[in-house]
């Protein structure tokens, strides 16, 4: 069992190699936001904030808060020069109209048709939506990043048992086991973690895995 | 016409059992002092329409923990645990709006359009009950408009013809929700005179504002 922060940084680097220079890339709460840490210095990543803005930056630094810049987390954030502000309906113009290159987002669960459940346990736990549906249906590519099983239980599925988030958006799954993708004919086992054999990928995921012809191993 | 009033002048027209959008993303670019106010007049059975119910001591989480609210429309209620508590309790109704939709059934209200159509939500739970709609091969969601008795939003700097300008990331419903009320009321951090916000740099254009109360900063 490797470490919890270790299988997080693992995932968040992977995901990181998946944006070319100029993209435009909203990261979701929790895990998806430790991305940012890990993209390479000379790819400029453009990263939006649903709740209004594009040009997130990391964190201020402690007494330089500004009360009227948060990110989506309500946490407060810096801005990069040249970023711009908007209201709640242009934001999810963006979104949804097509000029995000990428999103991440984490998941209770995820399956063979790309279908994403991740923001309800019926009866334990229901936050609400937020901008998750939107920006799953809205942007180019949606990546999944997530820890590979919950407390040892498969999450990448045959079928999501979960309330969906949205239908068959998926296109890449990354845990700290390896990367998916979504095709038509399933989903296809690309890339595999250091010091990990096919059949432990398998054995934890209930989905039935298409082992591709090129596997290779994760550069991380 | 003078448009500038006190805080208790405006909570004239905050009656039992209407229909108030609010401004604000978990509280940020929320008119915090209206807020309070409603709390201190106490009406009751109130339908809020706002991004999400934010915290317990802070937004329009103090009218949900105050009890005074019999219907949220929302994206989000993760962070006010009071509202969970609440729905499970059958206190409260939640109707979860996908943040993207929310903003457009209010847009399409103040735009004078009959609804709008989006793919956010095929395949969900929230198309339950709604009319899919298919245009050249590909379906959408029929969402209806949403209007309110009053909105109530927030403006960084509010000119005293009521022309305003919103910082940073406090903009978010705040201008969409300025179209879709009977009565808008702005609560201003700073009043300031006018012409000292740039036309080009107006948001919300004063013709949309009803009344103007001085905030400050919160």
């Amino acid at each position: 069992m490797i470490d919890k922060n270790l299988v997080r940084e693992i995932i968040a680097k992977r995901v990181a190699k998946e944006f070319k220079d100029g993209d435009v890339v909203n990261l979701g709460i929790g895990l998806p936001t430790e991305v940012a840490n890990y993209i390479d210095k000379d790819v400029e990543v453009i990263l939006q904030s649903e709740n209004g803005f594009i040009g997130l930056g990391p964190a201020p630094e402690e007494g330089k808060e500004d009360k009227d810049l948060v990110n989506a987390g309500g946490k407060y954030v810096t801005m990069m020069p040249g970023g711009a502000c908007f209201d709640s309906a242009m934001s999810f113009a963006i979104i949804r109209g097509g000029h995000v290159d990428a999103t991440v987002l984490g998941a209770l669960q995820v399956d063979e048709e790309g279908n994403l459940a991740n923001w309800m346990i019926p009866g334990k736990m229901v936050p609400g939506m937020g901008g998750a549906m939107d920006l799953v249906v809205g942007a180019k590519k949606v990546i999944v990043a997530m820890e590979h099983t919950a407390k040892g239980a498969p999450k990448i599925l045959k079928r999501c048992t979960l309330p969906l988030t949205a239908a068959k958006e998926v296109n890449l799954i990354v845990t700290e086991m390896g990367v998916i993708e979504v095709t038509d004919k399933g989903l296809v086992l690309k890339e595999i973690a250091p010091n990990t054999t096919v059949e432990e990928v398998i054995a934890a995921t209930e989905a039935n895995l298409i082992i591709s012809e090129d596997l290779k191993v994760m550069e991380l | 016409m003078n448009k500038i009033k006190t805080i208790d002048e405006v909570m004239e027209f905050i009656k039992d059992g209407q229909t108030i959008m609010f401004g604000g993303f978990l509280a940020v670019g929320t008119a915090e002092n209206i807020v309070d106010a409603i709390v201190k007049k106490g009406v009751k059975d109130l339908t809020i329409i706002c991004n999400d119910t934010a915290f317990v001591d802070k937004g329009v989480g103090k009218l949900v923990a105050n009890k005074q609210v019999k219907k949220v429309i929302v994206s989000h209620i993760g962070t006010n645990p009071e509202t969970g508590r609440q729905m499970n309790a059958g206190e409260i109704e939640v109707e979860l709006v996908p943040q993207g939709t929310l903003a457009e059934r209010i847009r399409a209200y103040g735009a004078g359009l009959g609804g709008v159509l989006t793919p956010t939500g095929l395949g969900t739970v929230v198309e339950e009950g709604k009319t899919i709609i298919e245009v050249d091969g590909k379906k959408y969601l029929l969402e209806k408009p949403l209007k309110a008795d009053v909105a109530i939003i927030k403006g960084s700097k509010v000119d005293k013809k009521g022309n305003v300008w919103y910082s940073k990331t406090t903009r978010n419903f705040n201008p969409i929700m300025a179209m879709a009320a009977d009565l808008v009321i702005v609560e201003a951090e700073e009043i300031v005179e006018v012409g000292e916000i740039e036309p080009e740099n107006v948001v919300t254009p004063h013709i949309l504002v009803d009344y103007i109360v001085k905030g400050g900063e919160r």
